[in-house]
């Protein structure tokens, strides 16, 4: 099946095959494949249907689960612990499994210890074992995210409140936290002491080295009404100009979102918990209640094909059927 | 978006409909909860991610309560610390502070920092 869209006649970047593609799933995850700088995305199902998608043996994949907020049994979904525990099911039926995993937060809903347990008990049936997180709100309650920082932050070097950066196959990955220190009527906000060490990190890099970075709230102004954006990403973004590819995958928003700007790609991913309502279209960005036989539908995926160097991206949308 | 619902115009019809008679219920009820219960002296109702009254006047002494309504965890944090912060509050837990000097005291959701409310302080 084609996950590229063929009738889109309300330019809305769905297609009644894909939204009926939609309806098969529940669960979300990305893979993401570098192969010479070039990052490509699919969507899990169509991996487990082709079979042969995977990446040579020298290149790099990983995936994005985002958004799975263990502890949520409301409407929206009463049972996020089945939503995370069928995506963790569709990596494993992968021919290949993923390097990594990026989880790009809200683990939990209320930053419960018993709830990262849940999450950290269900993740144990996952084959692939390496998981590079960032905090989403609901994962620092606790106001500092000292707990969050005590669970999974313990393979990498986290600085601060927990950012920190790793190279992959010759990839340089970037972990942001903007869900901390929020000030009034504000947005996300990385400050200051973060800001600094990201120019310090990205410094000494080359320009045609491939960036990854990934971080909960956008980097981008997708809705700031309802919060969605990152106050001072501009700066972040000013640091990383130079560089010839430039991806940036976030969570937060429940639902899939693209956007191109000169060299970098911003991507938000699907939650494995609940959908939330499209930018302005509810009274609030809360969660949005669906009929059950819909839920899957509306925690389908969008995949993106990024070619370096091109300015607009290949492919917008797709699903996981 | 790309995952919205309906793409056929009689799903959208119908669903208009739907919502039509479901906005005509969530109003009856509305209606039979406040007749029934009242609206509480100084209490903020967190609903919709808004704080509402968004300004709240009260005498000095008098005690300020806030209800989280929403499915959303929030907090009561203020602005200036001038006084306590809440933990986060689930859906339908309460926080209660006791209005204290005169003056006006500006506090957000620390979770959602859009969020905003004004409390104004009076002589008791």
């Amino acid at each position: 099946m084609s996950d590229y869209i063929s009738h889109d006649h309300e330019h809305d970047g769905i297609d009644r095959r894909g939204f009926l593609q939609c309806m098969a799933w529940a669960g979300t995850g990305l893979l993401w494949t570098i192969s010479g700088g070039v990052l490509v995305s699919k969507t899990l199902a169509q991996i487990a249907q082709a079979g042969d998608s995977l990446p040579t043996a020298t290149d790099l994949s990983f995936l994005q689960i985002s958004d799975s907020h263990i502890g949520f049994s409301k409407e929206a979904n009463k049972d996020v612990t089945a939503t995370f525990r069928i995506a963790l099911d569709r990596i494993n039926a992968m021919p290949t499994p993923p390097s990594f995993l990026i989880h790009t937060g809200d683990i939990s809903q209320l930053s419960k210890p018993e709830e990262f347990d849940t999450f950290d008990e269900v993740l144990k049936s996952c084959r692939t074992k390496d998981v590079f997180y960032v905090p989403g709100e609901h994962d620092v309650l606790d106001g500092s995210g000292k707990l969050y920082r005590e669970r999974y932050l313990k393979s990498v070097e986290g600085k601060g409140s927990g950012w920190y950066s790793f190279n992959k196959n010759g990839v340089h990955f970037i972990g942001l936290v903007n869900v901390l220190n929020l000030q009034a009527g504000g947005l996300g906000q990385l400050g200051d002491e973060q800001l600094e060490w990201l120019e310090a990190d990205v410094k000494d890099l080359g320009s045609s080295t491939p960036i990854v970075v990934f971080a909960h709230i956008p980097l981008w102004a997708v809705y700031p009404q309802w919060g969605w954006g990152t106050s001072d990403s501009e700066r972040a973004l000013g640091y990383l100009k130079r560089f010839g590819s430039v991806t940036v995958l976030n969570g937060h928003i429940h639902q899939v979102l693209q956007k191109v700007e000169g060299n970098v790609t911003f991507h938000t991913a699907m939650s494995t918990a609940f959908p939330q309502p499209a930018p302005g279209t509810a009274p609030s960005p809360g969660p949005m209640k669906v009929p059950a036989e819909k839920l899957r539908s509306m925690l389908g995926l969008t995949s993106v094909r990024y070619l370096q160097g091109k300015s607009s991206l290949a492919v917008v949308d797709s699903n996981l059927s | 978006m790309y995952t919205s619902i309906a793409r056929d115009k009689t799903v959208r019809i119908l669903f208009a409909i739907s919502s039509l008679f479901l906005s005509n219920f969530s109003l009856g009820q509305a209606e039979k909860e406040a007749s029934a219960d009242g609206i509480k002296k100084n209490q903020i109702v967190i609903k919709d991610f808004h704080f509402t009254p968004e300004t709240l006047t009260v005498k000095s002494g008098d005690k300020i309560t806030w209800i989280n309504r929403d499915e959303e965890p929030h907090t009561v944090v203020s602005v200036e610390k001038q006084f306590k912060k809440s933990s986060a509050l689930d859906t339908d837990q309460e926080f209660t502070i006791t209005a204290a000097a005169p003056g006006t005291y500006t506090y957000f959701c620390s979770v959602h920092p859009k969020m905003t409310g004004t409390i104004v302080v009076e002589e008791p």
